[in-house]
């Protein structure tokens, strides 16, 4: 024992210590390798500060950058019946859910809000991908219908932001019966002539895109997102051919017509605000990063 | 006769009987009516125990089989004056989805359906029943024409799914069964769905998001095919048996869960051994759904549909 090991190691291992390190500190950039600083890749809504690949970001982080202040109201979903199938494969179904209720913190996987974006009242809604890869079931459905619901209600425009590997086999037909259930909720929105805004972003498949995420009034991607029906891999187990490069990416969709714009996440928020405000003829807004709207709201859920 | 894997002992028994008439008819002295009809009896027995609890599996085997009646026999059955309209008035005719004027007990209506076809030729051509944007844009044009002209719409389904092809990708297989399931929903004419065979997924929706969904006893519709579920939740395509029983697609199961109104009997064996009491049963159970709703408004029929799916999955199978 000396003054090295007594003092000096002690103090070096509490600098060092690795369980004072949170693990998630650095995060890789899956398409250019990059290695991002967790705090300087949030503050740049979860875009490679590198080679501008939009990662995934959750509903939540997606509100707070969206709404002025960071502030926004959560829209109550109705329930859904937990797994009316009773669906078993490797794993019960319950089971599955409670995992990604775990992980996420989120109830399922989509979220709605209301709140107001440069000083724009809208209801968004979000999928979230990382909840059983957004997969569509009855309470996407519920959430859909609920958002729908509260834009007439309100009668303020609506902005979804999907994000689904597509239908949740686990709830069999159901799940299916949420593609024509979702399509009611489009259609309430334009009766009553409000603007519907489809962002699509990193995944959009299957039974998601065959339904209310293609049927906005306006369809905006995220840069290189994946937007499909049948994923590339089923498509080429079917034809037995390579791909062309890009097929399938948002670039792609706009060059054959399947959406309007593709526009990077920063610039998003002033993208949707012009758009929605000439679609509601309102006056021109102030850019930027607005600070809460006044008077607050009295149920605000603090970012 | 196509017999399928699990009918490989009835193929024995019949394929005896059948040999032993053979020969009769060869030799005149030959009396073989006792044994061919106790052979009968027994493959009567055994189809009957084989029809008699079908696990899903062997359901969606049925359902696919090649000798079932598919849209194209009921049309020329049971429609009569069919008038074929083709094209999507933008791109192509897609040959895997049957559409036009008809009349069904002399009213005009129009009806819409996939089609498999019956051989090589045909199923090539007819791309398996796998429908591409085109097939829905012309199904959005005809139901739409249907609308201005207050003529309902019967929608015959049985799909293994919408093609998943490259072309179709690039011109918007997604959006084009948005497009067709929305139509369903604006209509202002009675819209009645029949499942014949395969319900297959989204490209199945966007025919059968009607005012009253049928099905044929041995058909089956779900969200993925047995084969794609198991290899997606099993990392095993050959667990087909077991994602087919989860998934509940048997019309049994999809009534018991609110989301078809009728089911319409087979006869023993399946519509491949009964071609013909399955079309008039089919005949008959249009008339009825058709009677049913002919005299509804426009409003109540849009306004009745969407609650009709807005309320679906409200209930589940009982525990």
């Amino acid at each position: 024992m000396n003054w090295i090991s007594n003092y000096v190691r002690p103090k070096i291992n509490s600098l060092f210590s690795r369980r004072e390190v949170p693990e998630n500190l650095w995060t890789k950039c899956p398409e250019c390798g990059t290695m991002l600083f967790h705090r300087e890749l949030a503050d740049n809504l979860n875009v490679c500060t590198s080679c501008d690949h939009h990662m995934a970001i959750s509903p939540r982080e997606r509100f707070r950058a969206l709404f002025d202040g960071g502030i926004f109201t959560e829209v109550k979903v109705p329930d859904a019946l937990v797994d009316p199938l009773h669906f078993r494969d490797q794993k019960k179904y319950p089971e599955r859910l409670k995992a990604a209720q775990k992980a996420t913190g989120e109830k399922d996987a989509m979220l709605v809000a209301e709140g107001e974006m440069q000083r724009t009242p809208i209801v968004a809604v979000a999928q979230d991908f990382s909840f059983m890869a957004g997969s569509m079931g009855m309470y996407v459905g519920n959430a859909m219908i609920a958002a729908a619901q509260r834009a007439v209600a309100l009668k303020r425009p609506l902005v979804l932001f999907s994000a689904a590997g597509g239908a949740r086999m686990q709830e069999g037909i159901l799940s299916l019966m949420q593609m024509p259930r979702t399509t009611v909720a489009v259609q309430m929105l334009k009766e009553a002539r409000l603007p519907y805004v489809v962002v699509l972003t990193h995944p959009t498949t299957g039974g998601v895109t065959a339904s209310y995420a293609m049927l906005g009034d306006v369809q905006i991607a995220e840069p290189n997102a994946l937007i499909c029906f049948a994923g590339p891999r089923v498509i080429e187990q079917t034809i037995r051919e390579k791909l062309p490069e890009g097929f399938q990416r948002a670039e792609y969709l706009l060059d054959h017509g399947m959406l309007d714009r593709v526009a990077h996440r920063k610039k998003m928020k002033d993208e949707l605000v012009t758009i929605l405000r000439m679609l509601t003829g309102q006056s021109p807004a102030i850019k930027g990063d607005l600070p809460p709207p006044d008077p607050e709201p009295a149920a605000v859920v603090p970012a | 006769m196509n017999y399928l894997e699990f009918e490989k002992p009835l193929a024995e028994i019949e394929g005896k009987a059948e040999e032993l008439r053979a020969m009769a008819r060869g030799n005149a002295a030959m009396d073989v009516t006792k044994e061919a009809e106790a052979l009968d009896r027994k493959a009567e027995t055994l189809l009957r125990d084989l029809y008699k609890d079908l696990t899903p599996w062997r359901k969606c085997q049925i359902a696919r089989h090649p000798d079932r009646p598919h849209c194209r026999d009921y049309i020329e059955a049971l429609f009569s004056e069919f008038t074929p309209l083709a094209g999507d008035r933008n791109f192509a005719e897609d040959h895997a989805v049957m559409g036009g004027l008809a009349r069904f007990n002399d009213t005009p209506v129009m009806v819409i359906g996939h089609e498999k076809g019956h051989d090589t030729k045909t199923r090539i051509e007819r791309n398996f029943g796998m429908a591409r944007p085109e097939g829905y844009r012309k199904a959005i044009r005809l139901m739409d024409m249907a609308d201005r002209f207050r003529l309902p719409v019967v929608t015959l389904v049985d799909t293994p799914g919408a093609y998943p092809g490259k072309g179709a990708e690039e011109r918007g297989q997604a959006e084009a069964i948005a497009r067709s399931t929305q139509k369903c929903l604006e209509i202002g004419v009675p819209l009645i769905s029949i499942i014949i065979g395969e319900g297959g997924s989204g490209g199945a929706v966007a025919f059968a998001t009607a005012n009253r969904i049928a099905m044929l006893e041995h058909s089956v519709y779900s969200v993925i095919s047995p084969e794609g579920c198991a290899s997606i939740l099993w990392k095993d395509a050959e667990k087909m048996r077991e994602a087919a029983e989860a998934l509940r697609l048997t019309a049994q199961d999809l009534q018991k869960l609110g989301v078809i109104d009728r089911i319409i009997k087979e006869p023993l064996g399946g519509a491949q051994r009964g071609r013909k009491e399955t079309i008039e049963a089919v005949g008959k159970a249009l008339e009825v759904m058709l009677k049913d709703l002919s005299s509804r408004k426009p409003e109540t029929l849009v306004k009745d549909r969407r609650q009709k799916f807005l309320d679906m999955g409200s209930k589940g199978l009982a525990a």
